[in-house]
């Protein structure tokens, strides 16, 4: 059963330099309790597409021009880009039932407000409860992300934790409304390896008791090999691979991410030399003709140039867009 | 100093003052470098790896005396000074005149390609500021040797008249890199040159650095957070924690058969690419404590799952355990830790 639905969305911003097409015609399902990974380099389009899902996409410059988002909720189904970002409903939405985590705790949290407070606020917005048992609720949660002395850390100011911390203290305010979708743009990015190592283990942990699915965006290919059952590979705003976490990994049919997985040393292997992808990733007022990778992939042919490949089945379950694989 | 060392540092210390008040009292200080032992062998690829705020970036630019040292020694086997025979000095206390001649000797690549290179300035004066520096050469053999330095870097002569914003991030990086070998040093000490860059692009530039070794015979200290990438490139790894190396050994001693716990913690908490990997994961309680208050004994001990009371009472010294396996910890002979080999199983 899928939880939210993405349909051939795009997402570009007019700027004065051009049109970026950030998300370019994706697709893709979130099943209830999924972990999904998206991974991607920089500029793949993986956090507008998060942002977009969220009604956060600053317009202008940026516009939903085309595609939809459909979420299931128990109410029945809605279109989130036909909502009024700034509306009642997707208010009701937006933090409630979809929730967001940030990549970099300290600028994500509100300096000037305790984060009892800023827990606080989420609740009493979304719940129809006073302000001492919001309190109550916030100190719950604190506790159960494993922040010691709750009572006392939540009268506490951000910059009084630690970067662990208040990625913790995020995590709660995102899961203290308990929300059915839980977005993670990049939210162990920041943090050393042994508290990402905690992070982690607190996602998994959380998802389990509060049956939430998860949309995990990263670039850390060990990261989503950890955390999900199934990944989206996305390149210059276009998904490129998408399938179960092992057959990806085993398996890589598209180009590009057999270059990635090449590309990266590894704890478990001793790869030798790396294989690096040649060339890098075009400017975005500038993409290339027919397949976005056309000018750094190896098995480049005359197709490539000329024709986008669709998003086609290899395997039960295993989509890639490559010609190599379509009949042309 | 051994035959085979190129550089070799004993009870480096950095303290950095901590001031408050009106009168901007010293109140205390951050140990971020708190008794290191170490060495280099010439040719070589030191990894120095530890988390945010151990010290490894002050270690890295107080061995190069960007920073002064607050105690130790730093000896250095200098070919510049020694008229190429290699005379050891202490860059600890080397007077501006020698210090000078130690720059040609030791260069650094710094990890934000953004913001170490000037902006004002053309690739062609950031690669040849060094050779004007020292007084090498005419206007026309520096223009030669820049031209020389961008081509070994992989850009070609086109670049030189350019700005560093007209480059992406992996080229830039090598702008940094060029400019690190224009004075053609014995030693380069790497500040996460990586770390800033997309992976398929930080593939590029390892390999890069890689094969200049080959070429020039370079020796690296490559400082790095990232435990897959110091694995690569590394021939031995001192592991930083807190200030102090609590094991120094080659690297597939190291990941095999660790004998610090914190090693050994940090290696189970790196997330594999590789869904089929399962290893028992240890995870560390709590978070790094502050360098300016450090913990009694062993600074490891509030956190480490080992832990006895010998450890919070007195602090132990970085031994030689086996043949060229140094380990900070009272308990090293005891333990039985886990590597990578056999903490790891496949299921495939």
């Amino acid at each position: 059963m899928s939880l939210i639905d993405l349909k051939d969305l795009k997402t570009y911003f007019y700027t004065e330099d051009g049109v970026v097409q950030a998300v370019d015609g994706v697709t893709f399902s979130i099943n209830r309790q999924q972990t999904m990974g998206v991974v991607g380099e920089s500029g793949s389009g993986k956090s507008v597409t998060a942002l977009s899902v969220m009604g956060l996409v600053p317009m202008p410059p940026g516009k939903i021009v085309e595609g939809e988002i459909l979420f299931h909720r128990d109410g029945g189904t809605v279109d989130l880009t036909k909502l009024n970002p700034k509306g009642k409903e997707m208010r009701s939405i937006r933090g409630n039932e979809i929730a967001m985590i940030f990549q970099e705790p300290m600028t994500s949290l509100n300096p000037v407000f305790t984060i009892g407070n800023q827990i606080m606020e989420a609740i009493t917005l979304h719940q129809n409860v006073n302000k001492k048992k919001a309190r109550k609720i916030a100190i719950n949660m604190l506790e159960e992300v494993g922040i010691p002395l709750p009572e006392q850390r939540v009268d506490e100011y951000p910059h009084q934790l630690s970067g662990g911390m208040r990625q913790r203290a995020m995590i709660a305010m995102a899961l203290s409304c308990n929300p059915t979708m839980l977005i993670a743009d990049e939210p162990t990015t920041a943090l050393d390896v042994t508290i990402q190592a905690q992070i982690l283990e607190l996602m998994a942990d959380l998802q389990e008791e509060f049956d939430t699915s998860i949309m995990f965006i990263t670039h850390d290919l060990g990261v989503i090999a950890e955390i999900t059952n199934f990944v989206v590979v996305m390149y210059l705003g276009k998904i490129v691979e998408s399938g179960e976490v092992h057959e990806i990994y085993h398996n890589p049919t598209m180009p590009y991410t057999q270059g990635l997985m090449e590309s990266i040393p590894s704890l478990d292997v001793d790869k030798g030399r790396l294989q690096p992808i040649k060339g890098v990733v075009p400017d975005p007022y500038d993409v290339p003709e027919g397949c976005p990778f056309n000018n750094r992939c190896p098995h480049v042919m005359d197709v490539c140039k000329e024709e986008d490949p669709p998003l086609v089945e290899v395997a039960q379950g295993h989509k890639s867009a490559c010609w190599l694989h379509i009949d042309h | 100093m051994e035959e085979d060392r190129l550089l070799q540092v004993s009870g480096m210390k950095k303290y950095f003052p901590v001031r408050r008040g009106v009168f901007r009292r010293v109140v205390g200080h951050v140990k971020a470098v708190d008794d290191v032992d170490m060495f280099i062998r010439e040719g070589e690829t030191l990894g120095l790896v530890g988390e945010s705020g151990c010290g490894k970036t002050t270690a890295g630019r107080t061995i190069l005396r960007l920073i002064e040292p607050t105690a130790g020694e730093i000896l250095f086997r200098s070919s510049e000074l020694g008229n190429g025979s290699g005379k050891i000095v202490d860059i600890a206390k080397a007077d501006k005149r020698e210090l000078k001649h130690l720059r040609r000797d030791m260069q650094i690549i710094f990890q934000d390609p953004y913001s170490s290179l000037n902006p004002r300035m053309t690739v062609a004066s950031i690669v040849g500021e060094p050779l004007v520096v020292h007084g090498i050469g005419n206007k026309k053999e520096r223009n030669d040797r820049v031209k020389q330095l961008l081509e070994t870097v992989g850009l070609t002569e086109n670049h030189m008249k350019r700005y560093p914003h007209e480059f992406s991030g992996g080229q830039r990086q090598r702008i940094g890199v060029a400019r690190a070998l224009a004075l053609d040093p014995e030693l380069i000490i790497a500040d996460e040159p990586v770390s800033a860059l997309d992976v398929s692009i930080q593939a590029q530039v390892l390999n890069q650095l890689d094969d200049l070794q080959d070429e020039f015979g370079l020796t690296y200290l490559f400082i790095a957070h990232d435990l897959s990438v110091i694995k690569h490139i590394s021939d031995r790894v001192a592991v930083m924690y807190l200030g102090q190396i609590v094991e120094l050994t080659d690297v597939d001693k190291l990941f095999n058969s660790p004998l610090h716990p914190y090693t050994e913690a940090l290696m189970s908490a790196v997330p594999v690419a590789n869904p089929d990997f399962e290893s028992e994961r240890i995870i560390l309680e709590g978070d790094v404590p502050s360098p300016v208050d450090p913990p009694s004994g062993c600074y490891f001990h509030p956190r480490c799952p080992y832990s006895e009371p010998v450890c919070s009472e007195k602090e132990p010294e970085l031994v030689e355990v086996e043949y060229d396996h140094y380990v900070h910890c009272h308990l090293a002979e005891e333990l039985n830790l886990m590597g990578l080999e056999s903490g790891a199983s496949e299921d495939d």
